[in-house]
C-alpha cells in the first residue's frame, strides 16, 4: 500500500504490533508514545525506523530541569544585553538572539524528519500538557520576532517512557500508544543472532536459558532485559567462556559466570546467592 | 458495528474518547491495516488503549465483541481463510477420515454449522462435546478428538491466528482498576508546593540587573538568583500492619506520589498510634528504631506532618499508658500525641476509611478530636481539602483539651 512502511531493520527486531502502531503513527502524522520495561529498545527505536525510512533524525533527551520552552527555541536575553554594551551591530537583529530548539529543528527540515522525545517522564509533571498544542498543530508561535514557525514536513514523533510519571490524558488522547512487552524465547533467538551473527547454537542456547531462568527469580528489584542480556553475551565472548561453563546446571542453582553484566543491583545478587544457597542445602 | 465496540470500550471502563476513535477510522480510510482481524486488533490498540494497564480489559472485550464478527472478517477477506482451513484438514486427515466427514454432510455442510454455533456460543469454552473451545469432542476447535475436528485458534503453518493471541490475555497481571491515580494525587498534592529561591544562584534576575545596570550609569551589571525551587517540608507517618493491610495499594501511591514531588521530604512508620519509638524500615522495626523526641528534634516546626492510618484499635491503645498492643508503653499514646500535635503546629490524619464509619469506630473519634477536627478520608477530595488545611496558618497550635 505504502513504500515507506516500517517492518523492523537489520540490526532491530520489530514486533507484527510494533510495526502497526509506528505505522499508524507514520500515516496519520500523530506521535507514537512507547512504554515498556528498561533495556527493551525504546529509544533506539526512533534511530532504527530512522535509518530503515531514510529519514534525519532529531533528538532531544528530557531531563528534571528541561522546559518545554526550551524544545521550541530560547531567546538569549543576556548575550543581546552584552552585544548592546560592546556596540556590537548584531544587537539590532533581535532575531541573532533567538535560538532554536530541537522541534524548531525537526519543523523546519527539508526532508520529514524523524524526532524523538526521550524519557518525557524525567520532566515536570506539567511538561505533557505544554507540548499539546505544538505536537498537535505542529507549529508555534515566536513572540519575539512575531514569527509563526510551522513544519514543512509534519515529523514522525516517538516518545518514550519509563512509566515514572503518568502522562496527562488529553496528552495521552492525541498518541498512539505501544507497550513494547518483554520479548519470548524465539523473538529474543532472533535478537541476539541479529546482534552476533556469529554465535554458535549451543552457546546461544545455553546463555538464554541461564538468562530467562534468573529472569523468573521472584523478587528481583531489576530483572535483566535484552539490553543487559547482549552485554552478558559480549562479555562471555570477549572472555572465550566455553559452553560447559554454562551448560548442565540449573542456572537457578549456580550462578552464572560474569553476572555483573545481567544483575546490576547487589540486594538482587545477594537474594540470588541465599537462593543457590537454599538449594544447595536442600539438595543435600 | 465499531461504534458498538467503540461503547462496549468505554463500557468496560476503558477511558477511550471520541478523538481517538476518529483516529482509528481515519488510519482504517487510509488503509493502515489491510482486512486481516490481527492487524485491526493492533492498530485499534495502537489507537485506543493508552496504558499496558488496560490490555487486558481491552483483549476480553474485543473478543466478546468479535468472536462472531470473525466470521464476518473471513467473509471480508475473500474465501482464503476457509480454503486455508480446508487444506489444513485435508493435510491432517487420513482418506478415512474424509470420508467420514462426508458421511456427515461433506464440507459445506460442517462450515455452516460452524458458523451457527459461533453464532450461539456467547463465551469461552472448555471440553464438552457440542461448544467451540478447546480440549473437547465437538468437531470444532483446538487440540480436539473429533477427526471432524476443525481448528480455531490453534497456532499452524507459521501464521498465527489472530484469535490466539487475544485469547492469551498476555497482560493480565498488568492490569489493575485502581481509581486513584498517582497523577491525581500529585496534582492534589501541587498544592501545597511553596516556592522559595534556595542553592546556587544560576538564573537572570531581570529586575535587579536593570537596577544595578542603571546605578552602573549604564554598564551592565547582571544579577544573578538561585532557580525557585519547592521549598514546601513534608514529614509523614503511616500506620503498618493489622488492619492496614487493605489500604497498602493507596498508601503506596501516595507515597511515591510525595516522594517525587517534594525534595524535603521524610518518612517514618508506625504501629496503630504513635508511642515513643517509630521507624523508617519494616522488616527491622525492632531493631532499628528512631525516638519519638529525636524527630521531634530533628525536624524543625515549618515541616507540614501527614498521618495516614485508619485509626482502628482499642481505645485503650490511646488512652492508657501500657495499651499499645505490642510493647509496654511508659506514657500513654495520647500524650504522644499531643507532644507531637504541639511541635508541628501543621498536621493533618488522613483516613482511608470511609467518612461515614468514623464516629461508630471510639478510636477514631477520639483520634479526631486529638487532631482537631482535621482528619479527612483518604480520596481525592480528602486530600485536597487536607492539603488546604496545611496552607492555612495557624494562629494557635493545638492546646491540650
Amino acid at each position: 500500500m505504502n513504500d515507506n512502511r516500517f517492518s523492523g531493520t537489520d540490526t532491530y527486531i520489530a514486533d507484527d504490533d510494533l510495526q502497526m502502531a509506528v505505522n499508524a503513527a507514520v500515516t496519520l502524522q500523530r506521535p507514537l508514545l512507547v512504554k515498556g520495561e528498561p533495556g527493551t529498545g525504546k529509544t533506539q527505536l526512533a534511530e532504527e525506523i530512522a535509518r530503515s525510512l531514510g529519514m534525519p533524525l532529531h533528538e532531544w533527551h528530557i531531563k528534571s530541569t528541561t522546559k518545554a520552552r526550551q524544545g521550541l527555541y530560547e531567546y538569549d536575553a543576556v548575550a543581546r544585553l552584552r552585544d548592546s554594551q560592546l556596540g556590537d551591530d548584531k544587537v539590532k537583529d533581535i532575531s541573532n538572539y533567538i535560538l532554536r530548539g530541537k522541534l524548531w529543528e525537526a519543523f523546519v527540515s527539508d526532508q520529514r524528519p524523524v524526532l524523538l522525545i526521550d524519557e518525557i517522564d524525567k520532566a515536570d509533571i506539567e511538561f505533557p500538557n505544554d507540548l499539546l498544542q505544538e505536537l498537535d498543530r505542529m507549529e508555534f508561535f515566536v513572540y519575539e520576532t512575531q514569527e509563526l514557525v510551522q513544519a514543512k514536513n509534519r515529523p514522525v514523533v516517538i516518545i518514550t517512557s519509563n512509566n515514572e510519571k503518568e502522562l496527562p490524558d488529553a496528552f495521552l488522547r492525541r498518541c498512539f500508544f505501544h507497550y513494547i512487552a518483554f520479548p519470548n524465547h524465539d523473538t529474543m533467538k532472533k535478537i541476539v543472532k541479529v546482534h552476533f551473527p556469529d554465535l554458535k547454537k549451543d552457546l546461544l542456547q545455553e546463555a538464554l536459558n541461564s538468562f530467562f531462568a534468573v529472569r523468573d527469580v521472584p523478587g528481583l528489584k531489576k530483572r535483566p532485559s535484552t539490553s543487559e542480556l547482549l552485554d552478558w553475551i559480549k562479555l562471555l565472548l570477549a572472555e572465550d567462556i566455553p559452553v560447559e561453563t554454562l551448560r548442565g546446571k540449573d542456572a537457578r542453582k549456580t550462578i552464572p559466570v560474569l553476572h555483573g553484566a545481567l544483575l546490576k543491583n547487589e540486594q538482587d545478587v545477594h537474594l540470588f546467592e541465599r537462593l543457590v544457597f537454599l538449594d544447595k542445602r536442600n539438595a543435600r | 458495528m465499531l461504534v458498538e465496540f467503540f461503547f462496549l470500550l468505554k463500557k468496560a471502563g476503558l477511558p477511550v474518547s471520541i478523538t481517538e476513535f476518529l483516529a482509528l477510522l481515519a488510519a482504517l480510510e487510509k488503509r493502515v491495516a489491510s482486512a486481516d482481524v490481527e492487524d485491526f486488533y493492533y492498530l485499534a490498540r495502537a489507537c485506543l488503549i493508552k496504558d499496558e494497564r488496560h490490555y487486558d480489559r481491552y483483549d476480553q472485550v474485543f473478543a466478546a465483541h468479535f468472536q462472531g464478527a470473525e466470521m464476518r472478517f473471513a467473509e471480508i477477506a475473500g474465501e482464503i481463510p476457509l480454503e486455508w482451513l480446508r487444506k489444513q484438514a485435508e493435510l491432517m486427515l487420513s482418506e478415512e477420515e474424509k470420508q467420514r466427514i462426508e458421511a456427515l454432510g461433506g464440507w459445506e455442510e460442517l462450515m455452516q454449522s460452524l458458523r451457527d454455533r459461533l453464532a450461539e456460543q456467547d463465551d469461552r469454552h472448555q471440553g464438552g462435546n457440542k461448544w467451540i473451545g478447546t480440549a473437547g469432542t465437538s468437531p470444532f476447535g483446538a487440540h480436539g478428538y473429533n477427526p471432524e475436528g476443525v481448528r480455531i485458534g490453534q497456532e499452524g503453518a507459521g501464521q498465527r491466528s489472530a484469535v490466539k493471541i487475544w485469547d492469551k490475555r498476555a497482560y493480565r497481571n498488568l492490569d489493575d482498576s485502581v481509581e486513584l491515580g498517582t497523577r491525581n494525587i500529585k496534582l492534589a498534592l501541587r498544592r501545597l508546593r511553596r516556592f522559595a529561591r534556595e542553592g546556587a544562584a544560576d538564573e537572570l534576575d531581570l529586575d535587579d540587573t536593570i537596577n544595578a545596570t542603571a546605578r552602573n550609569a549604564g554598564w551592565l551589571d547582571i544579577k544573578m538568583v538561585p532557580e525557585r525551587h519547592n521549598a514546601m517540608k513534608l514529614l509523614l507517618f503511616f500506620d503498618v500492619g493489622g488492619s492496614m493491610d487493605p489500604y497498602v495499594r493507596v498508601c503506596e501511591e501516595l507515597f511515591s506520589a510525595v516522594r517525587s514531588e517534594f525534595k524535603h521530604m521524610e518518612y517514618f512508620y508506625f504501629h496503630n498510634f504513635v508511642y515513643e519509638n517509630l521507624w523508617k524500615d519494616n522488616y527491622r522495626r525492632h531493631a532499628e528504631r528512631t525516638p519519638t523526641y529525636e524527630v521531634l528534634r530533628t525536624f524543625s516546626k515549618d515541616y507540614r506532618v501527614i498521618f495516614v492510618g485508619d485509626a482502628m484499635m482499642s481505645p485503650y491503645e490511646i488512652t492508657v499508658a501500657g495499651g499499645s498492643i505490642e510493647h509496654w508503653n511508659e506514657e500513654s499514646g495520647l500524650v504522644w500525641m499531643q507532644r507531637v500535635l504541639e511541635h508541628f503546629p501543621f498536621a493533618i490524619w488522613l483516613n482511608p476509611e470511609p467518612v461515614g464509619a468514623w464516629k461508630h469506630i471510639p478510636s477514631a473519634r477520639i483520634t479526631r478530636e486529638l487532631m482537631q477536627d482535621r482528619m479527612f478520608p483518604l480520596t481525592l477530595e480528602g486530600l485536597d481539602a487536607g492539603v488546604r488545611e496545611l496552607k492555612r496558618n495557624r494562629q494557635n497550635p493545638v492546646t491540650l483539651s
